[in-house]
């Protein structure tokens, strides 16, 4: 009965989240309606996250030039990734030139994994149904 | 009156879910490949192909024959492709990536070609007395497989490629008696400045 009382009132709110998306463990700092982790959802962001998941670390130069995106974009993004400590950010000096360069922490790539996870579970999901 | 418009869109269907979802992948798996190339090259590989060369050019100075000395630089060129490849393989495993990565098999199909193509002009020049040439030719057919392997890699490689071919182009119009000066300072030289502007910048 009270199965029954859930589902009526997913129903009721509306909810179509996938049934196999509910297997999906771990919890998201920020998230949507489908339990997707906002924060990397935004697809700068994920792009950051991504890149800095093969690489031990990338110049801020490097992820402008993947991400084909501008100085200011970049550092919005990245700034707030850092403040989720998904990524880490470190300034240093190339003899007199700065040099910004950024890494993914092991909560940055727990977060990938979980959005992976999530996105081949929506795509189960909705490919069974 | 008029109709009443929903404030909020209405959660996708499933089939555009799964196209969302699957685009997000897409998009993750080329990223990733795209950012892999900075662990494919190893500029420390670089660099130990550069010592190599300048030691290969060396003793081809001091070979009696033409064939002797394409034989000196044929062993070069089998040495250089085995430390190219330990060394990428070697950074590949320390940044936990499958050496044939997306973007390793590109450059790898990019490099290819050129190779081929430079055996069968090597031998063609040979049969025809044109040894002279090889210098310049091998420098620019390299430059070019370096320039097109590199669109898949950072922007330094394809910088490299373009070095490769202007030495090339210049040993092809210098006197003959320049050529070992010209090789040395391209497959050493060039090698050993850009593998360690590489290997600082790049990440080894």
């Amino acid at each position: 009965m009270a199965k029954h009382n859930a589902a009526s009132s997913e129903r009721a709110r509306g909810d179509k989240t996938p049934r196999g998306l509910r297997t999906v463990k771990g919890k998201a700092g920020d998230e949507s309606p489908l339990g997707l982790d906002r924060l990397i959802h935004e697809r700068l962001r994920l792009g950051i996250v991504s890149a800095l998941a093969v690489n031990d670390s990338l110049s801020f130069n490097d992820l402008k030039r993947l991400m084909n995106t501008t100085d200011g974009n970049l550092s919005v993004h990245a700034r707030k990734l850092e403040e989720a400590h998904y990524v880490t950010c470190n300034k240093s000096f190339e003899g007199r030139v700065p040099r910004t360069s950024y890494a993914l922490t092991p909560s940055g790539r727990r977060a990938l994994e979980r959005y992976l996870d999530h996105m081949e579970a929506l795509i189960r999901a909705t490919r069974d149904r | 009156m008029a109709d009443v418009l929903p404030i909020r869109r209405r959660p996708s269907n499933p089939p555009e879910m799964q196209a969302r979802a699957m685009d997000n992948l897409r998009f993750i798996r080329e990223t990733m490949e795209a950012a892999g190339t900075f662990t494919a090259v190893s500029g420390w590989g670089q660099v130990v192909i550069g010592v190599t060369a300048v030691f290969a050019a060396l003793i081809a100075a001091r070979q009696p024959d033409p064939a002797a000395w394409v034989l000196v630089w044929a062993a070069e060129a089998i040495l250089a492709g085995l430390v190219a490849v330990w060394f990428m393989y070697d950074k590949a495993r320390s940044a936990s990536l499958p050496l044939l990565s997306g973007s390793a098999r590109k450059m790898l199909f990019s490099f290819t070609p050129v190779f081929v193509v430079g055996m069968v002009v090597t031998v063609a020049f040979m049969e025809r007395g044109m040894t002279p040439l090889l210098p310049g030719l091998w420098m620019l057919l390299y430059g070019t497989g370096v320039v097109a392997a590199g669109a898949f890699s950072v922007r330094i490689v394809p910088v490299m490629g373009a070095a490769f071919i202007f030495v090339g182009c210049a040993a092809l119009f210098l006197p003959a008696t320049w050529s070992t000066g010209l090789m040395m300072a391209g497959f050493g030289g060039l090698h050993i400045v850009f593998g360690y502007l590489i290997a600082r910048r790049h990440g080894g």
